[in-house]
């Protein structure tokens, strides 16, 4: 050991996790921050609608017909102060966006977690099988993108009828191929990476190395797609249900609740669309900004 | 081609082979998709590639030897070293691992074999998993092959980056946050904690610094010396083949053109291309300008030449070096050259 060379501590004072790095680089963007907090509020308003909301907008004792397109602000007659109005029911519009926003979030978060897992899932699989399979996979891939998306989800929902679930199945449907094309992409190159062999000529068993170490590789672009289609899908829910295709009139999203108010809007009650509107954009908005952010920061291009 | 076997000098004979390729080849064919045979059907002018990386090579390494292995880019030299790794089967011939076909190994034995091989890589960028600590590349394998028990790993990881010639304190560290020499060193000493006996170095110090390259470069001899080691060590500098190795190999397109101890090839160069090489290494610094002056392109893998390679470039090239592949011959002690004009003298 005397003619060892004992190479110097690098400069960096402390060790840094990538996670760390990673949160450093993020926060570095204000405008990201700003849309992070906003969705996180998102979020906590949805989850916590059945304490915050001062109304339950599904309990049919709760509303009073007499209310109906009230007026923002305007106080009902049980001396209930309505402050984003009323709709045609007489529902609370604040508390009908807050559960709206639930079902939303509920829907669009679900169907891009699923997708997520059956399109890494076949991205994968077509990129270490190859050959047939991979042709087979990446075939259908090409026919999913070819078609547009809101026509082939109406078409199967038209033939399966309305329902969450339902709705679900159709977004997963027109999105676990985006997942599939980014994993199968990202697996193709890190996979010839020389840490892949090196982890072959360690005899280490082939889950092993397609779990530790090539898909966790992977995830950066798929957290990025991923976010980016949770946005897709909430707007293809409410595309879905203004057109009335998509959640029953029962629990309203916040594309039914725009496609309630519609017939109002050139009466002049334009809070009944409006309102659900913004928040609906809020919602797509602030995810596209921690999206941006993230594909800036994972992306290896623009790194090193 | 074994009618003249010369008997090998005795020096060859005092160590045992430890690994030996017997004819190995390795093709690699880019199929058309279904898209692909569609366009050919409708009369675009596409067909089934195949490459010949590498073409019917017999090599054998014994143990303690370091043996260098040259050869411009694209000719095989990676291809060839994967194999012997045992990372990637050959498409024909067999290799004989300490005197056994690696096909009629079993599992376990397989593994063993498979461990007691390791490369060392030419990036140190992308030969390690950036998303696992230094400790984790180092005591994955050791770990997982039982070869170290959880309660111990700590200290039998440092014990394999100190021999690597790093701070063991630096363990809970991710690889971005080193140099590249230092990287190379991780690399090292992630495959010296599976405790091999043969180490593949693909280019190992390419990426490196001249002056990195050197320390790497001496850690491969004190490794040598202290652990026994036997080495290929793949280069296109014969300049830093020329200091390391006992023997040399010369590739070109996939087969080997020229075989001996490292002085001889230096001194007496046998094959047209050997001598091209080394016309162009100036004989005090021998680096970086190796392969400048062969003339004329390499020609395309997909498509090599007839009979010998290397006949569009070579100055000496007559009618039967057009149509007949030369044989790999015996032209000194332990010295062997594929090429025509030996039959002719
Ligand atoms: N996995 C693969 N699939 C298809 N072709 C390959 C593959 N690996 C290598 N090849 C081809 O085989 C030939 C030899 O490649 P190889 O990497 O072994 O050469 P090399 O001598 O190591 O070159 P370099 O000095 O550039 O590293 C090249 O033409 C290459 O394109
Ligand atoms: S066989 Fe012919 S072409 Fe090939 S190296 Fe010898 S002389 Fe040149
Ligand atoms: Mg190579």
């Amino acid at each position: 050991m005397s003619t060892t060379t004992i190479a110097a501590a690098p400069a960096a004072p402390k060790v840094e996790t990538p996670f760390q790095r990673f949160v450093s680089e993020f926060a570095a963007s204000r405008i990201a921050l700003f849309g992070l907090v906003l969705f996180l509020a998102i979020v906590a308003i949805a989850v916590l609608a059945p304490f915050i909301a001062p109304q339950n907008p599904y309990d049919l004792a709760q509303l009073d017909i007499m209310d109906g397109r009230l007026e923002p602000g305007t106080v009902g007659a049980g001396g209930f102060t309505y402050w984003l109005g009323t709709d045609d029911q007489g529902r609370d519009m604040l508390s009908g966006i807050m559960y709206g926003l639930r079902i939303s979030l509920m829907v669009g978060a679900g169907s891009a977690i699923i997708a997520c897992l059956v399109g890494a899932s076949l991205g994968m699989l077509a990129a270490y099988a190859g050959g047939r399979t991979d042709s087979l996979i990446m075939r259908l891939v090409d026919l999913q993108l070819s078609f547009p998306a809101i026509l082939a989800a109406l078409m199967i929902l038209a033939f399966l009828g309305k329902g969450i679930l339902n709705v679900v199945f159709a977004l997963v449907i027109v999105e676990w191929a985006y997942y599939a094309r980014t994993v199968r992409g990202s697996a193709l190159v890190e996979r010839r990476r020389e840490y892949i062999e090196a982890a072959q000529c360690l005899a280490l068993p082939t889950r092993r190395i397609i779990f530790r170490h090539l898909l966790p590789n992977c995830l950066p672009p798929l957290i990025v797609v991923g976010t980016m289609q949770v946005a897709r899908a909430i707007a293809l829910e409410a595309t879905l249900s203004f057109l009335g295709l998509g959640v029953p009139i029962t629990e309203p999203s916040l594309g039914l609740l725009i496609a309630n108010g519609y017939e109002y809007m050139l009466s002049g009650k334009y809070w009944i669309s409006f309102y659900p509107g913004i928040a609906l954009l809020v919602t797509i908005v602030s995810i596209n900004l921690v999206g941006d952010q993230l594909r800036d920061v994972l992306n290896p291009r623009l790194k090193r | 081609m074994s009618a003249t076997l010369v008997a090998p000098p005795a020096a060859e004979t005092l160590a045992e082979p430890i690994i030996e390729l017997r004819g190995v080849s390795k093709r690699f064919s880019k199929t058309l998709d279904f898209a692909g045979r569609l366009a050919k059907r409708l009369g675009a002018n596409l067909r089934e590639e195949v490459v010949h990386a590498v073409d019917g090579v017999d090599l054998t390494i014994r143990k303690g030897e370091v043996v260098g292995l040259v050869g411009e880019s694209g000719c095989g030299k990676s291809t060839l070293g994967r194999m012997v790794a045992g990372i990637m089967p050959p498409s024909d011939g067999t290799i004989l691992w300490r005197g056994r076909d690696l096909r009629s190994l079993n599992a376990a034995e397989a593994r063993n074999a498979k461990l007691r091989t390791q490369m060392i890589f030419q990036d140190p960028y992308a030969s390690l998993n950036p998303r696992l600590k230094v400790q984790e590349i180092v005591g994955e394998a050791p770990l997982f092959h039982g070869m170290a028990k959880r309660s111990e790993i700590g200290t039998y990881v440092d014990e394999q980056l100190r021999r690597a010639g790093l701070d063991p304190s630096l363990k809970a560290r991710y690889p971005h946050q080193f140099s590249g020499g230092q990287r190379q060193r991780i690399g090292i000493a992630r495959a010296l904690a599976v405790q091999p006996e043969f180490l593949v170095c693909d280019e190992a110090v390419a990426a490196l610094d001249v002056s990195i390259q050197a320390q790497i470069l001496n850690l491969f001899m004190k490794l040598r010396r202290e652990l026994d080691l036997t080495y290929l060590f793949i280069s296109h500098d014969l300049g830093v083949v020329e200091h390391l190795s006992d023997r040399v190999v010369i590739m070109y397109l996939g087969r080997v053109v020229e075989e001996a101890p490292a002085e001889e090839v230096f001194r007496h160069p046998n094959h047209p291309y050997t001598k091209a090489l080394l016309a162009e290494v100036p004989r005090i610094e021998a680096r970086k300008r190796a392969f400048a002056g062969v003339k004329g392109e390499i020609p395309s893998p997909l498509n090599p030449p007839s009979g010998c390679h290397f006949h569009p470039r070579c100055p000496f090239a007559f009618d039967r070096c057009r149509v007949e592949r030369p044989a790999l011959k015996q032209v000194g002690p332990g010295h062997r050259s594929a090429c025509h004009l030996n039959d002719a003298a």
